[in-house]
């Protein structure tokens, strides 16, 4: 049972971690509750999907199926959190002007966060069908160890979404004119790890040159099976042997992104009036 | 892929031509029993690219993982996967079941 509640855990906190932060970069955006629910529950619809396909997949594009279609959903993740970025440095000071000015209409509000929504189900999408199948292994062994199998599992996805709750709660408190300049990092972050790993899937595929099987080995320092190091990898895609292939990939994701935020993103600066009326803290109560 | 069978049959063609000393597999199989890797010790050429086969002949699917190779794969039970590594320099190099993390394996490379 408690195997199965690490392995449930391990496979959710990924998925977890990304809610809490999308959860936190989308603070004051009215419906945001609802575009990251619809993306949980389509997440987990196609996990479900992929879990059930998983032999059909595995043998599609000559046996590298499964790698191309990771990298896809990986790949797809950053375009969208990438994107919402970009449209959240266009807006992140009129809410937080907006969240000063109480009672005020939220003028970003009105925009879907579709993007968001997006990228936290692929996130689920991807680390649920791995649960599902190993759920499901489980139980095809049928050793009569259901109870104990639901069990684990219930207690690996709470201990997870407490990960994702507690990374929420954290951020949440940062006061608002600082808190979108820290999730945008953070995001930021999250999608060159996403494109790091997407990476490595092409790498195994053998659709993409290692550049350099190991450029580095820290694994003494923090091995990538250790909590810290699977927290670490979640978040800012720590590996602690990477290909060359992967920083490439990692650095130029950072830096597209990046720059794209600068470029495009660089929102007119907010007449000071805005700001200079706001007299209540900024600190934002959890949950809105 | 494509790349690979290509330089596969040409090391093969190679061989034929120039020597039948090249007993090299460029493939080697490694199965899943009952939570082992079987060999769980496979040694594997410096310098070459390697196709493991891993079958999985358990009743769960098993996901074939190692870090130092980055390499993770689900194998469905009672399927065969390919996963192609190299080329590698010489070292050890672990991979486990990350379903089942205490199965565990090395790769050799000589």
């Amino acid at each position: 049972m408690l195997a199965t509640a690490i392995i449930v855990f391990r496979e959710v906190l990924e998925a977890a971690l990304i809610v809490g932060i999308v959860l936190a970069a989308s603070q004051g955006v009215p419906r945001r509750g609802f575009w990251v629910g619809s993306g949980i529950a389509g997440g987990i619809l196609g996990a479900v999907v992929v879990a059930g396909f998983a032999e059909t997949l595995a043998a599609a594009m000559a046996g590298v199926g499964q790698e191309v279609f990771n990298a896809a959903i990986l790949f797809a993740a950053v375009a969208m959190l990438g994107w919402h970025n970009i449209w959240m440095r266009r807006h992140a000071s009129e809410l937080a002007a907006a969240a000063n000015r109480l009672g005020a209409a939220v003028r970003a509000g009105s925009q879907p966060l579709w993007a968001l929504a997006f990228a936290v189900g692929l996130a689920v999408l991807r680390e649920g069908s791995e649960v599902v199948l190993f759920l499901y292994g489980i139980a095809a062994a049928g050793d009569g160890s259901a109870g104990a199998m639901t069990l684990g599992g219930a207690l690996g996805l709470a201990a997870g979404v407490a990960a994702g709750a507690g990374i929420y709660f954290g951020l949440v408190r940062i006061p608002m004119r600082h808190l979108f300049a820290v999730t945008s990092w953070l995001i930021l972050l999250l999608a060159a790890g996403m494109a790091s790993q997407g990476a490595a899937f092409l790498l195994q595929a053998d659709l993409l040159p290692p550049l350099g099987q190991t450029v580095w080995d820290t694994s003494f320092l923090l091995a990538d099976q250790s909590l810290t190091g699977r927290i670490l990898h979640a978040l800012i895609g720590y590996t602690a042997q990477p290909a060359g292939i992967q920083l490439v990939f990692y650095l130029a994701t950072l830096l597209i992104i990046g720059s794209l935020m600068r470029l495009i993103g660089g929102a007119p600066r907010p007449a000071r009036s805005t700001g200079a009326t706001a007299t209540h803290p900024t600190r934002l109560q959890p949950g809105e | 892929m494509r790349l690979t069978r290509t330089s596969a049959l040409l090391v093969m063609l190679v061989a034929v031509a120039v020597a039948p000393a090249f007993a090299d597999e460029p493939a080697v199989t490694i199965a899943i029993r009952d939570h082992q890797f079987v060999p769980s010790e496979v040694q594997i050429r410096a310098n070459a690219k390697v196709e493991l086969i891993i079958r999985n002949e358990q009743t769960t699917p098993a996901e074939f993982e190692s870090t130092s190779l980055h390499r993770e794969k689900v194998v469905a039970p009672g399927k065969a996967a390919s996963v192609f590594v190299g080329p590698l320099k010489p070292g050890r190099y672990d991979f486990f079941d990350d379903f089942h993390p205490a199965t565990r394996g090395v790769l050799v490379v000589q």
